[in-house]
């Protein structure tokens, strides 16, 4: 037996400075000298007599998605390993940040708090996610923020990888990983469905908005099936302040069946960070929970709950393709905005699960000055809306298909090319200038998102121009 | 072909004895069906003496550190079982008695692995992606056919094992498998043992 590694040990020529975390399946330390650009902990699993044999698969399966994992902000990069027989540790970075169980006690937060936090997991969930990884033990200890608001998830120990052998795939006596947030598909077995993981940061959100936890803290097996048919009690009749659109995302994320939930992470973040937007339904004005009768038929049904199967792997960034249109602001030309209408139904009939995003950019608001409702700053951004939403309805499209964006910018050309970046755009379609006419529409705008925004480009010139 | 195997057998490498092998040596096998008997009867026809001898001498299984290799299930070598389920994986796992069981027989790449509980399960491998294989677990590779796969794909199947980093890494290569087809429809042989080769059944 080796001796236990403490505060100046060198292993494999690493040398340990301060133990910054003891938990029960793994010790971590900084280290200190200058190993290299990154900062560096070692997490060394509490493997040998008497630990549990699940401390070693964690490990195992920790180094197997870390190793795995396209390098990002959003978890920790894996710099050395060791072996697993001899000197198990692994050398990862260390991500300088808050934990967000460090912010738990100033629940109920501010709503657009939330929304920025909760956008912020829903990236880092979803870069995971178009790699068939599920982290599947998403909880405030697993999640940190960096100084500049990214969130970084940690500990992959119980996490599945849709490309290697799943080792914690077991018929396991007792659910494997956070009780207080696992989806109900998880604590009966089921590793490899994304949603499993939206459904703890609908956990992680509820608790956010009302300080409370959703399904309390169960200590058996029975109190944490409760969840199968009981459901939490509406955010706003614990804090009247919370928007609908909140209490209908959280309660979304909470659904019992993952087909319910959103099918992405991707969409949740669009949600929370476009939440006038977002489609209300009785979920975001929900008042109180089910009421007797609902709630006995819940519970004989969930005595055959049947987890829904899990999405078929690699189909993360398919899952309701985003094909964005740029409507130039004051557009008068209306060939052109047919022309665009017709490029957005060719968009369709070639995936008809995309959803369209009609965009178009203003000046920032502080820039815009005016006198009455329809000239000031509000009344111009509802009347843009307006425009988009008349720009959009011969489409068609049913309401989540369809979603509309006015931005705010001095940069029209940069303001696309972000959104396309952040929202995973697959497609933008933008109106050309008149043939001979110069410059180009939004001021060089089209140049720029055909320079540089990372998806393909339509540039659309109705016939008549030509 | 066999000539080939030969010399790499004489080499080192690790050559076990097939059903088809077997049968092409004059051992009578039932599961073969018509055009597989067909086939046989074609490879017979072809053996010289000295390939008649190298067939003869080839092993049903070859044990090494912890590695076994047989051509079906290691349970009962000789009677070519299919490991097609977790349960003749089980068989199969515990009767070799290694680390790392590699088989063929059925022609689909998977890997079983055992965990806590030592049931075997099943995981569908990802071509091209190292998995590693810590000697924690058991594990049984079915490799796949280089000669006919039958997963709807017309690539040849392989795998690679690194021992050095303990991991196991499965493969698919295309081939020419028109000139393979134009081989065997010269030969006489049936034309469905040609056909299933451009659509991998």
């Amino acid at each position: 037996m080796t001796k236990l590694p403490e505060t100046g040990s060198v292993i494999d020529g690493f040398r340990l400075g301060e133990m910054i975390h003891a938990g029960s399946m793994a010790t971590i330390f900084r280290l200190t000298g200058d190993e290299g650009p990154l900062p560096l902990v070692m997490k060394i699993p509490r493997l040998g007599p008497g630990e549990r044999a699940v401390n070693v698969i964690g490990f195992e399966v920790c180094r197997t998605v870390l190793g795995a994992v396209a390098q990002s902000r959003h978890h920790p990069t894996l710099v050395a390993y060791g072996d697993v027989e001899t000197t198990p540790y692994l050398v990862m970075e260390h991500i300088d940040g808050v934990r967000l169980d460090d912010w738990l006690g100033r629940a109920p937060m501010p709503p657009e708090e939330i929304a920025r936090l909760g956008t912020a997991m829903a990236l880092a969930l979803s870069d995971l996610h178009r790699q068939d990884v599920v982290h599947l033990d998403l909880k405030p200890t697993n999640v940190l923020f960096r100084s500049n608001g990214e969130a970084v998830l940690i500990d992959f120990g119980l996490a599945h990888h849709g490309h290697f052998p799943d080792l914690l795939a077991e018929e396991l006596r007792i659910p494997l990983g956070n009780w207080v947030y696992m989806a109900p598909e998880q604590v009966l077995g089921v590793r490899c469905d994304p949603r499993s993981d939206i459904f703890a940061l609908g956990g992680i959100l509820y608790e956010l908005a009302t300080g409370r936890l959703p399904f309390g803290h169960p200590a058996t097996v029975a109190e944490l099936k409760r969840r199968f048919y009981r459901d939490p009690v509406p955010p706003r009749t614990l804090v009247p302040s919370t928007p609908p659109w909140l209490q209908e995302i959280v309660l979304r994320c909470l659904e019992v069946d993952a087909r319910d939930r959103y099918a992405s992470a991707r969409e949740i973040a669009l949600a929370l960070s476009t939440p006038a937007e977002i489609p209300l339904t009785e979920r975001g004005s929900r008042e109180r929970r089910a009421g007797l009768p609902t709630l006995a038929r819940r519970r004989i049904r969930a005595a055959r709950f049947a987890p829904a199967p899990c999405p078929p792997p690699s189909t993360e960034p398919q899952v309701m393709r985003v094909v964005a249109v740029a409507i130039s602001p004051q557009e008068v030309n209306e060939a052109l905005r047919v022309a665009l209408r017709d490029a957005a139904r060719s968009a369709i009939a070639a995936d008809p699960g995309c959803r369209i995003a009609c965009i178009t950019v203003v000046p920032p608001a502080a820039t815009l000055s005016g006198v009455g409702e329809e000239n000031s700053a509000t009344g111009r951004h509802i009347n843009r809306l307006i425009e988009l939403r008349g720009w959009a309805k011969p489409l068609e499209l049913p309401e989540e298909r369809v979603t509309y964006h006015v931005l705010e910018s001095d940069k029209p050309g940069a303001a696309l090319v972000d959104y396309v970046r952040m929202n995973d755009v697959a497609h933008i379609v933008i109106g050309a200038p008149a043939a001979g006419t110069l410059p180009w529409r939004f001021g060089g705008a089209g140049a720029q998102v055909v320079g540089s925004a990372p998806c393909t480009v339509t540039v659309v010139r109705p016939r008549s121009e030509g | 072909m066999l000539d080939l195997v030969e010399q790499y057998g004489s080499k080192g490498a690790v050559v076990v004895l097939g059903n088809h092998d077997a049968a092409a040596m004059g051992r009578s096998d039932d599961a073969l069906n018509r055009n597989a008997l067909a086939a046989v009867d074609w490879t017979r026809a072809q053996l010289g003496p000295r390939q008649r001898e190298f067939l003869a001498s080839l092993p049903l299984t070859v044990a090494e550190d912890d590695f076994l290799f047989v051509h079906a299930s290691a349970a009962a070598p000789g009677q070519w079982i299919y490991v097609s389920g977790p349960r003749e994986a089980a068989e199969s796992i515990d009767a070799g008695g290694a680390v790392y069981v590699f088989s063929g027989h059925v022609h689909e790449q998977k890997l079983y692995y055992t965990g806590t509980s030592g049931r075997p399960m099943l995981f569908r491998p990802v071509p091209g992606t190292p998995i590693p294989t810590s000697k924690h677990h058991r594990w049984l590779a079915i490799v796949g056919s280089a000669g006919q796969p039958r997963d709807g794909n017309n690539a040849a199947c392989y795998a690679l094992f690194d021992t050095e980093r303990e991991r196991v890494t499965f493969f698919r290569v295309p081939y020419d498998f028109g000139a393979a087809m134009r081989k065997i429809r010269a030969a006489g042989l049936p034309d469905r043992l040609a056909r299933r080769l451009e659509r991998g059944l």
